[in-house]
């Protein structure tokens, strides 16, 4: 354990605390990104890099993207051709 | 607790947007409390009190008071008994941890002689423990069922034919307003996403079909292979939309696939449920370690999980997306 690991597992605490508190959705989700990001780098400091690969595929890319689909489908994500029709 | 008014913990608070006014965009429409929407969301909790009679009910006062209570009670219990438990715990790395037993000797010691694979993970995922596997593998299967029931569209709704009564208008069918509903809010033809996908989207499938093919030589194996797959064909769609997509990959597709990658793993895989997960010989000459073509069935197997993985991420998302393929 190395200081690089002490400061990558302090960042996974912020997130981790951070993804509740935010105020925005999206910037939740994006917190939660971040969040497997990290921690497949921790994977990889820890010898086990068949692990990374897969949070970096499933949780940082594959999850992340079916939030933001849901977040699309409850109409949290406004698009812009919606926002015009509201404003008229 | 005193907030700093930094411009990041400002940014956190979600009260100030660093990009607005500098990037051209348009600023999102201030939320404003209608009386009829507050109406609505205390429709409930002022029902509620009505019946009750909440404002001289004694009991109800007192309930709500030790509910409360107990509440916070019950959260500092759990949270002590879990921490005990923790403190039971063997100190992490001794010798004497029940982790070190002849298992994992065993599979330490002789696993490359017995399934020829280089990467003891793979050796024991898809060789000792396969009947695992297979189980994980119908798990994702049976979740992309459910989401199919829940999610899915019908592509023909037909109208309750009455006699008598002409049909003049055709009805619109779900999936036909989905696809539109979709097209609406989706970016069509960015340009930027499009040359980056160009670009990125082989290199990772090919990095993926070779995490796959590798999977008893170095780490990854199906399932990771099989994500990384799945997120290069979602990057894709996203770039260029379902009518590319739907060129190779529709719902006739992903059944067959499924079909078969799954039927192969049962057929190869599932005596061990007969023989008490006690090994058959297969057969198959093992080859030599290290050579892309040995260690017996479990590279067919790696290719069969990373197919079904492949397929079922991106079915989530087109599903999720609009309803269908």
């Amino acid at each position: 354990m190395n200081v690089f690991t002490y400061i990558l597992m302090g960042f996974l605490v912020i997130c981790a605390i951070s993804v509740t508190f935010s105020k925005k959705l999206l910037n939740s989700i994006l917190i939660f990104m971040s969040y497997s990001l990290i921690m497949s780098i921790i994977w990889m400091l820890l010898e086990s890099p068949d692990l990374a690969i897969t949070e970096a595929a499933v949780g940082a890319g594959v999850t992340s993207v079916l939030f933001f689909v849901t977040l699309k489908k409850i109409h949290a994500m406004v698009g812009e051709e919606e926002k015009d029709e509201e404003k008229k | 607790m005193k907030r700093k008014n930094n411009a990041f913990f400002r940014w956190f608070y979600g009260e100030k947007d660093p990009y607005l006014g500098k990037v051209e965009m348009r600023p999102q429409p201030k939320y404003e409390n209608k009386p009829s929407d507050l109406r609505e969301a205390f429709r409930d909790s002022m029902m509620r009190d009505r019946i009750y009679d909440a404002e001289d009910n004694a009991t109800l006062k007192i309930f709500q008071k030790l509910y409360r209570i107990a509440a916070v009670l019950f959260c500092l219990i759990l949270i002590g008994i879990l921490l005990v438990n923790v403190s039971w715990l063997p100190r992490y790395g001794q010798a004497s941890n029940p982790v070190n037993n002849e298992v994992s000797a065993r599979y330490i010691e002789s696993g490359l002689q017995e399934t020829g694979a280089v990467n003891i993970v793979t050796g024991m995922i898809l060789d000792y423990r396969a009947f695992d596997t297979f189980g994980e593998s119908n798990v994702l299967f049976i979740a992309t069922v459910t989401v199919l029931i829940l999610m899915r569209l019908d592509k023909e709704k037909k109208a309750p034919a009455k006699k008598g009564v002409p049909v003049y208008t055709k009805p619109a069918d779900e999936l036909t307003v989905a696809q539109a509903h979709d097209r609406i809010y989706e970016p069509k033809n960015d340009v930027i996403l499009q040359m980056v996908a160009g670009f990125l989207v082989p290199i990772i499938i090919i990095f993926g079909i070779y995490v796959i093919l590798n999977g008893h030589l170095s780490p990854g194996g199906g399932f990771s292979g099989g994500a990384v797959i799945g997120a290069g064909l979602i990057l894709y769609l996203n770039a260029f939309g379902f009518e590319k997509t739907e060129r190779f990959f529709t719902e006739k597709t992903y059944k067959w696939v499924c079909f078969f990658a799954l039927t192969f793993y049962c057929l190869a895989k599932s005596y061990s449920f007969f023989t008490g997960a006690n090994h058959l010989e297969s057969g198959i000459p093992l080859g030599t370690p290290g050579a892309i073509l040995s260690s017996g069935l479990i590279l067919p197997l790696n290719i069969c999980v990373g197919l079904v993985v492949a397929c079922t991420m991106y079915t989530f998302y087109a599903l999720f997306r609009k309803g269908g393929f």
